[in-house]
C-alpha cells in the first residue's frame, strides 16, 4: 500500500474535486428555498443583479483555478510517478533557467489582469446605491435588527422566533429552525431599495445571500447597499459578524411583496401604529401588564438577565431581588430608556414601545422574589421620557 | 569550552543553549497545539448536531477565541522559532545564537503569558469572548473582565516575539561562517531572517492596537468607541496591519522547510534559489499593503476595495514562483517518499488550494458572500493546517534523527501521514460548501440545512485530533527507543551544514567555525574547509 502511495494521492485528490464540482453543475443555486443535505455544494446565483455579479466572478474565479490547478498539479503527478528512485533514475542537477522563471512570473500576472476585469465590474455594481426608490434603515442590535422604512415614519424589530426549548432540545425543531423571526423585512419587488446600516451597541453584519448583500453593521457608521428584487417571497439570511453569544440567534428575514401588497401593508403598519399609540393614555391593570411584561421580558431581556431573572455572576447582574428593580419606578426606568454607558445594558428606548417598557418593568417588579405592589403604567413611562 | 549540559531543571531554567531553548520552544509548542486542538474538539463536538448540545453559546464563543489565539500565538509561532532556534546556528556554521540571554528569556515568558490568558477561561464572567480578531467594541466596552489579563498576555507574547526576532536577525547578520555570503544561505534562513523582520515591524502595531484598547476600557479614551468620536473601524484598520503580515509570518518559515526538504528527497538542488530569496522578499513586501482585503464588507470607499482587490491578487505572482520551483526541483530528480517528503508534497498541494481560495478571496465582489463564512475558515485551515502544521511535521520527522540520533519508524510515520492527510481534508474540504451555501462562522448552532457537511467536518476532525496523539507517539518513541544512528547525513540527499555535524548534533557545534569554500550553490559546493574537531563532541551528552 505504502508503494503506491502516490496513485492513492491522486485518486483522493480527484474524488474530492470531483464532489466539489459535482455539486457546482448539479444546481446553480436557487433563491430561498432551505436547501441542504450533502448536494448543497456552491453558491447560490440569488435573485439580484449584484447577486449575480458575484456568482459569474466566482464562476469564473473557480474555472481558472481549476484549469491551472489541473495543470499544475498534473506535471506534479506525472514527474511524482516517473522520476521516482525506485524506476532507477539518475537524478539531473540544473537548479536554474531564466527563461521559464520569467515565463512563469509574467504569465500568471496576464492571468491576474484578465481576472481583474470582471471582478472591477462586478464591483462596480455593488457601489452604484444611486436613486433609490426607498431607503430602509438597518440597525443591529444585540441580537435582532431593526428596521425603518425612512419616510413612511414605520419602524420595528425583527428577533428570531425559534424557543429556546428547540434550541436545546426539548422540544423537535422545527423546519424553519433559526430561520423565523418575529416580524421580517418587507419591502416591494421591482423597486429598487436602499439599505443604511448601522449598529447600535458592537458590529454586526447583515447579510442576505440571495440579494448578494452583506454589509457590517458598525456603531456610528452608516453604510449604503441596494437591492432590486423581481420575484416577491421570502429571504433568508443571517448576522455575519460576531457580536456576542447571541451571534448565530439573530437571522434577518426579508419578505419581498408586490408593490400593491406592499403599500396595503404599510397602510395596515400605520394603523396599528395609531392604534397602539391611543394605548399609551390608557390604565392598566396588574394582570394586563404582567401578562405583556413577561412576553417583553422573555425576548428582550431573559437572554442577559436569565429567565429565572438571576442573571450570570459577573457579567449580567441580577434583576430578582435587585435594589434598582424593587427601588424607586425611576431609577429603572431610566436604565431602560437610557442604558448604562460603557456596559452591555443598551438603551431600549428605541427599541421597545412606552407601553413596552411599562409592562416589563411592571412584570419584573412583582415577578421571582419582588414584590413591591405599585402598577407602572405607559404614561409614566412617557412622562419620564418628557421631562428628559 | 567543551562541557556539557547542567545537571537537572536549572539545564532548561537557566539554559542559553540554542539547542535546549530549541526543544523547549518545540515541546511547548507541541503543548499548547495539543491544548489548541482540545478546543478545536470542543468546538466540532457542539457543531456536530444543529442545537445546542453540550456548552452554552457564550462558553462556545470562548472557544472559537481561545482556540485561534493558541494555535497562533502558542502553537504555530513558537514551533517555527524552535526550529529557528535549533536549526540556523547549525545550518550558518554558528556556535550558538547571537543573544543566548536574551533567548532564554524570550522563551521563559512564553508559559507565563499563557498561564495568564488560559487562566481567564475560569475568571468570573469568562475568558476572551470576541474572536482571535478581538474587534471592537466587542472587545472593549462589551468585553468580559478578564480583558485585561488578556491584553497583559497578548503584550508578553508580543515582547517575546519581538526579543526572538531581534534575535534571529543578529545570528543571521553577524554569526555566518566564514565564506557563508547571504546567497549562499539555506532558504530557511532566509525565510527566517525575512520573518523576523515582519514580526520586528508589526508585532508593535499589535502592541499599540491592545494599548488602545487597555486605554478605552480603563482609561475613559474613546479609540474605538463611537459613542465617544472614536471609531471601531479604526481597529480593524490597526488590527489587520498587523494581522495580514501575521499569516505570512507564519507561513514563510515553512515555505523554508519545505524548500530544504524537498531537494534532499528530490536528490536535486533547490531550483531557483535566487527566485526564491527574491520572491519570499516580494510576499513579505507586498503583505504590509494589502491589509484591508479583510474588511471588504466594512463600507470602504470602492477605491479603497479596488486597491486593495488588485494589491492582494499580486501576491499570487511570488507565491506561484515559489510553488512553480519546487515542482521543478522534483522535475528529473531521483524522488522517494520518506514521511518528511510525504508532508511537504501534501503541503504544496493543499496550500495551493488555499492560495486558490485565497485568490478567490481577493476578488471583493465574490468576497461579499464569502467573508466571514466558513469559506473563509476552510480556506484558512488549508493554509495554516496543511501549510503551516503540515510543514512543521514535516520538519520534526526531516530533522528529528539529527537532534536525538535515532531513526523514527517510517512505517508508523506514513501511517501518520495518511490518517493525517485524509482527516484533514474531510475536517476542511466540507467546510467550503458550507460556507458557500451560507454558513457563517463562529456560530454556536445553525439551521438544519447545514447538518450533513458539519457532520462529516466533526468526525474528520476527531480523526485529526487522532492523527496528531499518533505523531505524539511517534516522537516519544523515536526519542526513547527509535533505532541509534551515527550517520553525520542522515538522509542520503541531505545538503547543508547541519548534515556535516555528527549526529546525534553535540551540545556544542562549530565552536570553531567552518569555511565554506567559494562556488555555486550545490550539492558539492557544499563543503567544509577545514574540519572541526569532532573528537571533543563525542564526549558530551547529547542534546536529547
Ligand atoms: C445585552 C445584555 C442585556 C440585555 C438584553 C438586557 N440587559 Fe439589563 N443589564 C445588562 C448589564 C450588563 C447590566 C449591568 C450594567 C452595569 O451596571 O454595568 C444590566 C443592568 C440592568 C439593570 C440594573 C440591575 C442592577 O441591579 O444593577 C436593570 C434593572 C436591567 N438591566 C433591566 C433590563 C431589562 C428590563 C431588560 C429587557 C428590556 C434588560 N435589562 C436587557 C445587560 C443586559
Ligand atoms: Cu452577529
Ligand atoms: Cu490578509
Amino acid at each position: 500500500m505504502l508503494k503506491r502511495a502516490p496513485a492513492l494521492f491522486s485518486s483522493l485528490i480527484a474524488t474530492t474535486t470531483l464532489m466539489f464540482y459535482n455539486g457546482v453543475f448539479a444546481k446553480a443555486g436557487d433563491d430561498s428555498e432551505v436547501g441542504g443535505g450533502l448536494g448543497q455544494l456552491n453558491m447560490p446565483q440569488g435573485v439580484t443583479d449584484v447577486s449575480e455579479a458575484a456568482f459569474e466572478v466566482h464562476m469564473l474565479m473557480m474555472w481558472i483555478c481549476t484549469v491551472i490547478g489541473v495543470i499544475v498539479f498534473g506535471f506534479m503527478f506525472y514527474v511524482m510517478y516517473a522520476h521516482r528512485k525506485s524506476r532507477g533514475v539518475e537524478a539531473a542537477n540544473f537548479h536554474e533557467h531564466l527563461g521559464v522563471e520569467i515565463a512563469w512570473t509574467v504569465v500568471p500576472a496576464l492571468i491576474l489582469i484578465g481576472m481583474a476585469i470582471p471582478a472591477t465590474s462586478a464591483l462596480l455594481k455593488v457601489y452604484d446605491t444611486d436613486n433609490p426608490d426607498i431607503d430602509i434603515k438597518v440597525t443591529g442590535y444585540q441580537w435582532k435588527w431593526q428596521y425603518e422604512h425612512l419616510g413612511a415614519g414605520i419602524k420595528y424589530m425583527s428577533e428570531m422566533r425559534t424557543s429556546q426549548d428547540e434550541i436545546w432540545g426539548r422540544e423537535p425543531k422545527g423546519e424553519h429552525y433559526l430561520r423565523e423571526v418575529t416580524q421580517p423585512l418587507v419591502i416591494p419587488a421591482n423597486k429598487k431599495v436602499r439599505f443604511l446600516i448601522t449598529g447600535n451597541d458592537v458590529i454586526h453584519s447583515w447579510w442576505v445571500p440571495d440579494f448578494g448583500v452583506k454589509r457590517d453593521a458598525v456603531p456610528g457608521l452608516f453604510t449604503a447597499a441596494w437591492a432590486r428584487v423581481e420575484k416577491p417571497g421570502l429571504y433568508v439570511g443571517e448576522c455575519t459578524e460576531l457580536c456576542g453569544k447571541g451571534h448565530a440567534f439573530m437571522p434577518v428575514v426579508v419578505e419581498v411583496k408586490e408593490e400593491a401588497d406592499y403599500n396595503i401593508w404599510l397602510t395596515e403598519k400605520k394603523e396599528e401604529a395609531a392604534v397602539y399609540a391611543s394605548t399609551i393614555g390608557k390604565q392598566w391593570s396588574h394582570a394586563e401588564l404582567m401578562e405583556k411584561g413577561e412576553k417583553v421580558y422573555q425576548i428582550s431581556c431573559a437572554g442577559c438577565h436569565q429567565p429565572s431573572g438571576d442573571g450570570i455572576a459577573g457579567v449580567f447582574p441580577a434583576v430578582n431581588g435587585s435594589a434598582i428593580v424593587n427601588g424607586p419606578a425611576d431609577g429603572h426606568i431610566g436604565i431602560l430608556i437610557n442604558g448604562v454607558a460603557g456596559s452591555a445594558m443598551q438603551s431600549f428606548a428605541d427599541q421597545l414601545s412606552e407601553v413596552d417598557i411599562a409592562a416589563v418593568i411592571h412584570y419584573k417588579r412583582h415577578s421571582w422574589g419582588n414584590n413591591v405592589g405599585d402598577l407602572i403604567q405607559p404614561a409614566d413611562v412617557l412622562n419620564f421620557k418628557n421631562a428628559q | 569550552m567543551a562541557h556539557g549540559p547542567a545537571k537537572g531543571l536549572g539545564r532548561w531554567l537557566f539554559t542559553t543553549n540554542h539547542k535546549d531553548i530549541g526543544t523547549l520552544y518545540l515541546l511547548f509548542s507541541f503543548a499548547m497545539f495539543l491544548l489548541g486542538g482540545a478546543f478545536a474538539m470542543i468546538i466540532r463536538a457542539e457543531l456536530f448536531q444543529p442545537g445546542m448540545q453540550l456548552i452554552e453559546p457564550e462558553f462556545f464563543i470562548q472557544m472559537t477565541t481561545m482556540h485561534g489565539l493558541v494555535m497562533v500565538f502558542g502553537a504555530i509561532m513558537p514551533a517555527f522559532v524552535g526550529l529557528a532556534n535549533w536549526m540556523i546556528p547549525l545550518m550558518i556554521g554558528a556556535p550558538d545564537m547571537a543573544l543566548p540571554r536574551m533567548n532564554n528569556l524570550s522563551f521563559w515568558i512564553l508559559p507565563f503569558a499563557f498561564a495568564i490568558l488560559v487562566s481567564t477561561l475560569f475568571m468570573e464572567g469568562g475568558g476572551p469572548n470576541f474572536g482571535w480578531t478581538f474587534y471592537a467594541p466587542l472587545s472593549t466596552t462589551y468585553a468580559p473582565d478578564s480583558v485585561n489579563y488578556f491584553i497583559f498576555s497578548m503584550h508578553i507574547m508580543g515582547a517575546s516575539s519581538i526579543m526572538g526576532s531581534i534575535n534571529i536577525i543578529a545570528t543571521v547578520m553577524n554569526m555566518r561562517a566564514p565564506g557563508m555570503t547571504y546567497m549562499k544561505m539555506p532558504l530557511f534562513v532566509w525565510t527566517w531572517l525575512i520573518t523576523a523582520f515582519l514580526l520586528v515591524a508589526v508585532m508593535p502595531v499589535l502592541a499599540g492596537a491592545v494599548t488602545m484598547m487597555l486605554m478605552d476600557i480603563n482609561f475613559g479614551t474613546s479609540f474605538f468607541n463611537a459613542a465617544g468620536g472614536g471609531d471601531p473601524v479604526l481597529f480593524q484598520h490597526v488590527f489587520w496591519f498587523f494581522g495580514h503580515p501575521e499569516v505570512y509570518i507564519i507561513i514563510l518559515p515553512a515555505f523554508g522547510v519545505v524548500s530544504q526538504i524537498i531537494p534532499t528527497y528530490s536528490r536535486k538542488p533547490l531550483f531557483g534559489y535566487s527566485s526564491m530569496v527574491y520572491a519570499t522578499a516580494a510576499i513579505a513586501f507586498l503583505s504590509f499593503v494589502v491589509w484591508a482585503h479583510h474588511m471588504f464588507t466594512v463600507g470602504m470607499p470602492i477605491a479603497g476595495e479596488l486597491y486593495f482587490m488588485y494589491a492582494t491578487m499580486l501576491i499570487a505572482v511570488p507565491t506561484g514562483v515559489k510553488v512553480f520551483n519546487w515542482i521543478t526541483t522534483m522535475y528529473r530528480g531521483a524522488l522517494t517518499y520518506e514521511t518528511p517528503m510525504l508532508f511537504s508534497i501534501a503541503f504544496v498541494i493543499l496550500f495551493t488550494f488555499g492560495g486558490f481560495t485565497g485568490l478567490m478571496l481577493s476578488v471583493a465582489a465574490a468576497d461579499i458572500q464569502y467573508h466571514d463564512t466558513y469559506f473563509v475558515v476552510a480556506h484558512f485551515h488549508y493554509v495554516m493546517v496543511a501549510g503551516a502544521v503540515f510543514s512543521g511535521t514535516a520538519a520534526v520527522y526531516y530533522w528529528l534523527p539529527k537532534w536525538c540520533g535515532r531513526m523514527y519508524d517510517e512505517t508508523m510515520g506514513k501511517v501518520q501521514f495518511w490518517v493525517a492527510f485524509i482527516a484533514f481534508n474531510i475536517t476542511f474540504m466540507p467546510q467550503h460548501f458550507l460556507g458557500l451555501a451560507g454558513m457563517p462562522r463562529r456560530y454556536s448552532d445553525y439551521g438544519l440545512q447545514f447538518t450533513d457537511w458539519n457532520m462529516v467536518s466533526s468526525v474528520g476532525a476527531f480523526l485529526y485530533g487522532g492523527a496528531q496523539l499518533l505523531l505524539l507517539y511517534n516522537i516519544v518513541r523515536t526519542v526513547k527507543y527509535g533505532q541509534l544512528i551515527d550517520d553525520p547525513k542522515v538522509w542520503e540527499g541531505a545538503i547543508g551544514l547541519e548534515w556535516l555535524v555528527p549526529t546525534p548534533a553535540p551540545y556544542h557545534t562549530f565552536v570553531k567555525p567552518p569555511v565554506i569554500k567559494e562556488g555555486a550553490v550545490g550539492a558539492e559546493e557544499w563543503l567544509i574547509d577545514e574540519t572541526p574537531s569532532y573528537a571533543s563532541y563525542k564526549t558530551v551528552t547529547d542534546a536529547g
